[in-house]
């Protein structure tokens, strides 16, 4: 097992996954795990499959919506959107998480300067 | 992230439910996003099969992902519970004996404490069936000797209580005086018997009882002259009017003059549950107070507290009114007179009137079932923890396969929750059977007793009594299962490890507490029959057996005393002669109150050319009597018997009993001497014995007996002893009676013993169910013992195997085994008796004749648990002992 990756923390997952919804538009849940490792540049420790327990989550909250679809292969599946209330909860969750790792960054710095 | 939560919740429940079609979804879904994934990596120049195998790699353990997916979207708790119940019911049907002896008991435990809780529910906890229960105070002077009379009012001491007092919205109360059968219906074909009680006409209105049918009492119905109305009780509506809608306004005939019905009253007002349980009323008029003012005390008081009263105000309130009440306003010098010996009145609230005597019998009985449930908590958690020793493997290995700790324990719980759950339904059965038993039952005399039923609260404690008992002989095992090593648990591989030690020690511990409480029921249940056999055994100084009695419709209504005494002779003369004549009987004769029943005093006579203090005087019990009657009822008399001719023209003469001539002529013989009251003079004829007049138990009361030709009776039981059972004779007693007077109605030929019978009925009720639970107590132990010693035998196989082996003697190797028994009985019985006693002063005041302590009873209990023990023993004893030691230590 790769030492380097990052487990995950609880909660992070569907962050990443209404980002990159946000960002990307509709997405089928292949197409957001690949994303995720993508611009994580493969730092990040996923199973692609527990991305379906995140997606399930998210809608039953009504944060995205889902729709089965035809992909540019002419291949169905099942394509995610973001919705109002899922960027409404976005714009919170970044927020947080942004002044959270900055918090930590600063308490972190000053340990090493001494 | 918390918006959103209410929404997610009921999406959850909506997928709970949807299980097939979303996994079907989410399959195809996993399906396509492999297939993406395998085409992006045929894209970057891989061969067909690697770019699958990293596709699945890179997708992680499919199954794994459908189980968080599902654990995401719908209720995992749920779906754990139902694979835990659907996997218990496998193992239990698997296990069908266990399985059925778990039931059978839990059944019995939980019917036993849901039944119970019943009967104190309705009689302790739940408000009286009134809808102002809780502000209705019975209003008595403190209890004393002189019975109903010295328990009730005058008509003059009510109304001046009613006007002078502050605390009440209003105040109520009955005639006291009534007895069953009082009255005659006719018009339906033969007269047939009634019991009315009268009311004050505000009776129902204070209580807070509304009409089913029609309407309640009103003002005018008490007004002197009024036409009597009636109120039916709902029961006899039903019974002897077939529940007829138009009962209303129509005129009944009662003891031969019209009434009206003037309404029904609803079923869950039952005046004889409340007022005088065991017996029944059937109809109730308004008591018309004017007509009744010259009868001495005869009304009970109930009075309705205002907002905001409390007991001790209403208390204070009281004091200051008793002394200016009257016995009647005629005689200046009778006001006062309602503050005796034991100083004026005694407030209690209705509820304590009712049911007050009964808290702690039936706490007591709560107390016996909630023993028995825990001794069927003790039994479950031994035979389960036999059972998890043989389960042990099953679980280790689970756990060994991935199962944690917490699902094992939760599985266990599951086990016993849902074998609980069984016991319950079964025991609502049991329940409901005793319950339904104890509705019908009218003769026992406890309060409400006809309402008691499976409720609402019954079904919730239900509920409750199954959890904590699921908890409670579910949670040992399960600890100790947890708690248990994988590993030894593993290599465990039989008899005489670590393990089975262990367990084997804690089940002699489950075994001694089972003892012990089975000791504590035992022992209590002793104490109570050696109590109620006590009580049997009093002498009621009149002899039940062989007689019984009628009540005897008569009419001395007649202008002056000397032609009303005329008319009774013509009544009662030729019928006592008539009956007296028929085959078998012994003896006959009439009197107006039976023991055991109603009573009344009249005021204090005194010894003539005696003083004593004011208040020393008791006032003794009156009984208006027949000759012949003493003999009817097989009474002793020292002196002589009533003659037919001791009437208004001869010296008015008495009978008392031994304890009134020892009060009033210590040490002398009372035949011959004058008792004197006002400016009667009575002559003493004769002496009887002492007759329990109100209760089978109470300290005995002085009582005096009036010929009927000088004293007007109030009825007229005619009391027959007979050699033949008078159950024999009622067909032609009552025949006579008819011939003798045509408006005689129907009346019960009752056994003078069922009067006993009714008297002892409570005490009987408890000891009878007391009695059931310890025998229950008994077996059960005795099957805990059974378990144990039989366990310890096959677990000791090799070891008996090895000495019968060595030369032991068969009868060595039994009495080993019954020596353990013995041991593990001893230290339970230590224990319970121990527990015993301080029960024992605890149930005291429920005892009678019958000290906390009884070393016979103690020394029979413990005989009878050790003879218990030792068939328990026998068994496995026995079987030891026939180990084929070749067989023995071949195996393993």
């Amino acid at each position: 097992m790769g030492d380097a990756k990052l487990d995950l923390l609880q909660g992070t997952l569907d962050l990443m996954v209404l980002q990159t919804l946000a960002s990307m538009g509709a997405q089928h849940g292949y197409g957001i795990a690949r994303r995720i490792e993508q611009v994580s540049g493969n730092e990040v420790l996923l199973n692609q499959g527990t991305i379906y327990a995140s997606l399930v989550r998210l809608q039953q909250r009504g944060w995205i919506a889902a729709e089965w679809g035809t992909s540019d292969h002419n291949r169905k599946a099942k394509f995610y959107s973001i919705t109002k209330r899922g960027r409404k909860q976005l714009a919170e969750d970044a927020a947080y998480w942004q002044r959270l790792s900055m918090v930590m960054g600063k308490v972190l710095e000053q340990g090493h300067g001494e | 992230m918390k918006d959103g939560w209410a929404r997610r919740s009921v999406e959850r429940v909506k997928a709970f439910f949807h299980k097939g079609a979303l996994d079907r979804e989410l399959d195809a879904e996993m399906a396509s996003h492999v297939e993406f994934a395998t085409e992006d990596n045929l894209r970057r120049g891989m061969s067909p099969e690697e770019a699958r195998r990293r596709a699945m790699a890179e997708f992680g353990g499919v199954q794994q992902a459908r189980e968080r997916q599902r654990a995401a979207r719908g209720l995992p708790f749920l779906d754990v519970l139902g694979q835990d119940a659907r996997f218990t019911l496998r193992a239990l049907r698997r296990d069908l004996g266990f399985t059925i002896v778990a039931l059978v008991m839990l059944g019995l435990g939980i019917g036993a404490n849901v039944a119970v809780f019943s009967v104190v529910n309705t009689i302790l906890l739940r408000p009286l069936p009134l809808e102002y229960s809780k502000d209705l105070v019975w209003i008595a002077p403190p209890p004393q000797k002189c019975g109903f009379s010295c328990a009730t009012y005058s008509a003059d001491a009510y109304d001046e209580f009613k006007a002078q007092s502050r605390s009440y919205e209003d105040v109520t109360g009955y005639m006291a005086f009534s007895s069953p059968d009082n009255l005659r219906l006719t018009g339906h074909g033969d007269p047939v018997p009634a019991t009315g009680i009268e009311v004050m006409p505000n009776f129902f209105q204070t209580l807070g009882v509304q009409p089913r049918l029609g309407r309640l009492f009103t003002a005018q119905d008490g007004r002197h002259g009024a036409h009597p109305a009636v109120l039916l009780e709902n029961a006899y509506w039903k019974r002897q009017f077939a529940g007829d809608p138009a009962i209303v306004g129509k005129e009944i005939d009662l003891n031969g003059s019209p009434a009206t019905v003037v309404g029904v009253l609803p079923a869950s007002f039952d005046f004889g549950a409340v007022f005088s349980p065991g017996e029944r009323v059937d109809l109730l008029s308004a008591e018309i107070l004017d007509d009744e003012r010259d009868w001495g005390n005869i009304v009970t008081m109930i009075g309705r507290l205002k907002p905001g009263v409390t007991l001790p105000q209403a208390q204070a309130d009281a004091n200051r009114v008793v002394p200016h009440l009257c016995w009647s306003e005629k005689y200046p010098h009778s006001c006062g007179s309602y503050i005796g010996k034991e100083g004026g009145m005694q407030l209690r609230t209705l509820k304590d009137y009712v049911s007050g005597r009964m808290r702690r019998s039936l706490e007591l009985l709560w107390a016996a079932v909630g023993l028995i449930l825990l001794i069927v908590c003790v039994n479950l958690s031994n035979l389960l923890l036999a059972r998890s020793a043989s389960r042990g493997k099953e679980f280790a290995m689970r756990s060994a396969l991935g199962a944690p700790r917490s699902r094992i324990v939760r599985q266990l719980l599951t086990e016993s929750l849902i074998l609980s759950a069984g016991g319950a339904v079964l025991g609502l059965g049991v329940a409901f059977l005793v319950t339904y038993y104890l509705t019908r039952a009218g003769s026992i005399a406890l309060p409400l007793l006809s309402s008691v039923g499976l409720d609402r609260a019954a079904l919730g404690w239900t509920l409750l009594v199954t959890v904590a008992t699921a908890l409670l002989f579910g949670l040992m095992p399960g600890l100790k299962m947890a708690s248990g090593s994988l590993q030894e648990t593993l290599k465990d591989s039989g008899a005489g490890a670590g393990k089975g030690l262990r367990h084997g020690k804690m089940r002699a511990a489950l075994v001694i507490s089972e003892v012990a409480l089975a000791c504590v029921l035992v022992v209590g249940a002793g104490l109570l029959l050696r109590s109620f056999l006590k009580v049997l055994d009093v002498d009621l100084g009149f002899a039940p057996d062989h007689a019984a009695s009628i009540m005897m419709e008569f009419d001395d209504n007649a202008p002056t005393a000397e032609a009303g005494v005329a008319k009774l002779e013509q009544a009662f003369i030729p019928a006592i002669a008539r009956v007296s004549a028929l085959p078998g009987v012994e003896a006959v004769g009439i009197v107006d109150y039976l023991p055991l029943g109603q009573n009344r005093a009249w005021g204090a006579p005194a010894p003539q050319g005696k003083t004593f203090a004011p208040g020393a005087l008791p006032s003794p019990l009156v009984y208006v009597c027949s000759p012949g009657y003493f003999r009817a009822m097989g009474m002793h008399v020292h002196g002589r018997d009533f003659r037919w001719d001791d009437n208004l023209k001869s010296q008015e003469v008495v009978l008392i009993n031994a304890s009134a001539a020892r009060t009033y002529w210590p040490g002398e013989d009372a035949v011959g001497k004058v008792l004197v009251s006002g400016n009667e003079q009575m002559h003493v004829i004769g002496v009887v014995d002492d007759v329990h007049a109100s209760s089978v138990e109470n300290e005995r009361s002085w009582q005096i007996y009036y010929s009927t030709l000088q004293k007007a009776p109030n009825n007229a039981e005619l009391v027959v002893r007979s050699k033949v059972p008078p159950a024999t004779l009622a067909g032609s007693v009552l025949r006579t009676l008819r011939e003798l007077n045509p408006n005689q109605p129907a009346a019960a030929f009752q056994p003078i013993s069922t009067i006993v019978e009714r008297a002892v009925s409570p005490r009987r009720f408890f000891v009878m169910l007391v009695g059931i639970f310890a025998a229950l107590g008994l077996t059960l132990a005795a099957l805990g013992i059974y378990g144990v010693i039989a366990y310890g035998v096959t677990q000791q196989t090799q070891e008996i195997g090895l000495r019968i082996a060595l030369g032991a003697s068969r009868g060595q190797v039994q009495r080993s085994v019954l020596a353990r028994t013995l041991g593990l009985v001893g230290a339970g019985l230590a224990v319970g008796t121990l527990a015993s006693l301080a029960v024992g002063r605890l149930i005291a005041s429920l005892l009678f004749g019958t000290q906390p302590t009884d070393v016979a009873t103690y020394a029979a209990m413990a005989a009878l648990l050790i003879a218990v023990a030792l068939v328990a023993g026998y068994l496995p004893a026995w079987r030891a002992s026939r180990i084929n030691p070749m067989v023995a230590l071949r195996t393993n």
